[in-house]
């Protein structure tokens, strides 16, 4: 099947599942509570978070229209890819609303209508950075559907079953976090073959160890609550109490390890570009490919500043509301340090 | 306390013995080796060249044979020589230290300052607006790209107000604070956000305690009571944060050493990288675990130095 038809249903099943939460949080008083509560602390962390959200889900559904000639006709254009006139490309720099080429003065194709200006190769710089949004939230999102599950296995299990099963899992947790991040994803991406899938899997791998130990510590002190033994002495098998005593009560601290973990991600994501082994069409690689123009002359910033604002005001709005979300679910169990 | 050491000692020695595994297992049972031959004597080479090549280096044996040399060479420390240039990897190690320390210790010192001292005003004016402004501050800090910093600063300070060069090194000991003043900066900087918020919490955590109060109504001033109590009793954290840094500051920093073109280890890594040189690449993965277990082990021996209450079974 074509790709982007794949793409296309993902995102349906993502808007879904997104519904499907919301239908849940609502039904739950304390989660709704704590929705409203965040949404009175921090509006606007909130909405440029759903503006995020919004643009990557709007360049997740494509496709080719039946009239399309060129390149058009073989690679499916989004709906933000429509935002811009078709073959909206020049043939070197341009600067920001200019009317001709940055270097030689020749005249642009769309005079005027580049925003943030081009790139060496003439390309959209504001098209380039609105598609970026795409790719970040692609690295959050499918590291934590890796992440999650296998962190909530692994930490209640070890936490719940004690002895041999716990002694397994933090055995692999403190070898995990013997090596150094960085090194550590480095050393998974370039031996695994480099990729989206190998870069989301390498990141899954390292944020496990400080999901795990979170889950795995909460779980440890909820087993020896007395509702957990009233459960039991009711003949609730531990599967059960798993999964409708324990499970629910560790998911507030799923949701703030997980906004504390995704600016991380997305940060390190522009490091691993830099180094070559990271995602294609991520802020990261644009900042990669413009570090060199600051050194022309005159010279081409707003390449480069486009991908860091980009990057910065999602890091910022996660950060903020990954603070209030914690102050919210639970001020204490979850430091800075996970 | 001794059956304490022995036990702990031995656990990190299970954890090395893991680390190696998982090495051997990414680098030389998943990873093809035609790869690395192919990064090594080039793209185009023809079949017969890389099968000589994976000869050579010995990739071709049973791997169990394998298994048992990475071991052996791993834990007697004999590193051999990198795959790519034939150069002896314990000497590009021994090379890489000195540049790394050289600007890792003073950046890592003046930002663990920097970090203790702003957070103690921090969170001495707690829930003001002074506070609210650092930590407002820190968090946009935090927000910002370590990339950010080192384009940035290289731009303004280096080209644009020319006070430092834009990268270079030299081992002369009179030109190394030129060299470095930048990368010092940089690095000590980046991280201070994180760190003021960390050990914020920390002090608060420790003020609200029932002796800081008995300290004031006995009459301590505020310096007092800050310095000689709350700062004295946070060291245990404090403690854990710098020890287990220290190994990071042998392997410098991959980013800020490429940029600023110190020879460092980090700059050997990066090469490692970018080559697909995996004999380089799984000794500095090694060694950095390895000092990582053991600064981890030595953390725990000096909380009964920081907090004699502190005992082992």
């Amino acid at each position: 099947m074509e790709g982007y038809v794949v793409s296309n249903a993902v995102v349906g099943a993502l808007v879904a599942g997104a519904a499907y939460t919301v239908r849940a949080v609502r039904r739950s008083r304390q989660w709704s509570q704590a929705f409203r509560e965040l949404g009175r602390r921090r509006p606007i962390a909130l909405c440029a978070i759903a503006f995020y959200v919004a643009l990557g889900l709007a360049d997740s559904v494509a496709w080719i229209d039946a009239s399309a000639t060129g390149i058009a006709a073989y690679e499916p254009s989004s709906l933000v890819d429509r935002l811009f006139p078709a073959e909206f490309q020049e043939r070197s720099y341009s600067a920001p609303f200019a009317f001709e080429e940055f270097y030689g003065g020749a005249g642009l194709r769309h005079p005027g209508q580049h925003w943030l200006g081009t790139d060496i190769r003439g390309r959209d710089v504001l098209h380039m950075a609105l598609k970026g949004a795409r790719v970040a939230l692609l690295l959050g999102g499918l590291t934590s559907l890796i992440v999650i599950p296998l962190a909530l296995f692994f930490g209640m299990s070890a936490g719940y079953f004690g002895g041999r099963i716990d002694e397994a899992v933090f055995f692999a947790i403190s070898l995990l976090s013997s090596i150094p991040t960085l090194l550590l994803l480095i050393a998974l991406i370039v031996a695994l073959g480099r990729g989206p899938v190998q870069v989301c899997f390498a990141m899954g791998v390292t944020s496990w160890v400080g999901f795990s130990r979170v889950i795995r510590g909460e779980t440890l002190k909820l087993r020896e609550l007395d509702y957990v033994a009233a459960a039991r002495a009711l003949g609730a098998s531990d599967a059960r109490i798993l999964l409708r005593h324990i499970l629910p009560n560790v998911m507030h601290l799923v949701v703030i390890t997980f906004v504390l973990l995704f600016s991380g991600m997305v940060l390190t994501e522009a490091v691993l570009a830099f180094l070559g082994i990271g995602l294609d069409g991520s802020w990261g690689q644009m900042i990669d490919q413009a570090r060199d123009e600051l050194a022309r002359d005159p010279i081409v910033y707003w390449n480069i500043l486009a991908a860091f604002a980009a990057l910065f005001f999602l890091i910022l709005s996660v950060n903020r509301v990954g603070d209030a979300i914690r102050d919210i679910l639970d001020p204490r169990t979850v430091r800075e340090n996970v | 306390m001794l059956a304490y050491a022995v036990r702990r000692l031995a656990y990190g020695f299970l954890v090395v013995l893991g680390v190696l595994g998982l090495l051997f297992a990414l680098f030389f049972v998943y990873a093809d080796p035609h790869d690395m031959a192919r990064r090594a004597v080039g793209e185009k080479a023809s079949p017969g060249v890389l099968d000589d090549w994976i000869k050579q280096h010995g990739y071709d044996r049973p791997k169990l044979e394998q298994l048992r040399d990475h071991y052996w060479k791993m834990l007697t420390f004999d590193f051999g020589r990198s795959d790519l240039d034939d150069v002896p990897i314990a000497r590009r190690l021994r090379e890489g230290a000195g540049p790394s320390l050289v600007f890792t210790v003073p950046a890592f010192a003046i930002g663990l300052l920097l970090a203790i001292q702003l957070s103690l005003f921090v969170a001495y004016f707690r829930d003001s607006y002074i506070d609210r402004t650092i930590l407002l501050i820190a968090v946009l800090e935090m927000s910002v790209s370590i990339l950010l910093y080192i384009i940035g600063g290289q731009f303004l300070i280096g080209k644009i107000l020319n006070w430092f060069p834009i990268s270079g090194f030299d081992p002369d000991p009179a030109l190394i604070p030129r060299f470095i003043a930048m990368p010092v900066l940089i690095y000590s900087l980046a991280g201070v956000g994180g760190d003021v918020r960390f050990y914020r919490t920390v002090f608060i955590e420790e003020m609200n305690r029932d002796y800081v109060r008995t300290a004031r109504a006995k009459g301590a001033g505020d310096g007092r009571v800050m310095l000689r109590h709350v700062l004295r009793n946070s060291m245990i954290p404090i403690l854990t944060n710098v020890v287990t840094a220290i190994p990071f500051l042998f392997m410098g920093s991959l980013l800020i050493e490429s940029f600023f073109g110190i020879p460092g280890l980090g700059a050997v890594t990066v090469d490692a990288v970018q080559a697909n040189d995996f004999s380089t690449l799984r000794v500095v993965v090694y060694i950095d675990a390895l000092l990582f277990i053991v600064f981890q082990i030595v953390t725990d021996f000096t909380y009964t130095l920081a907090d004699p209450r502190v005992r082992f079974e």
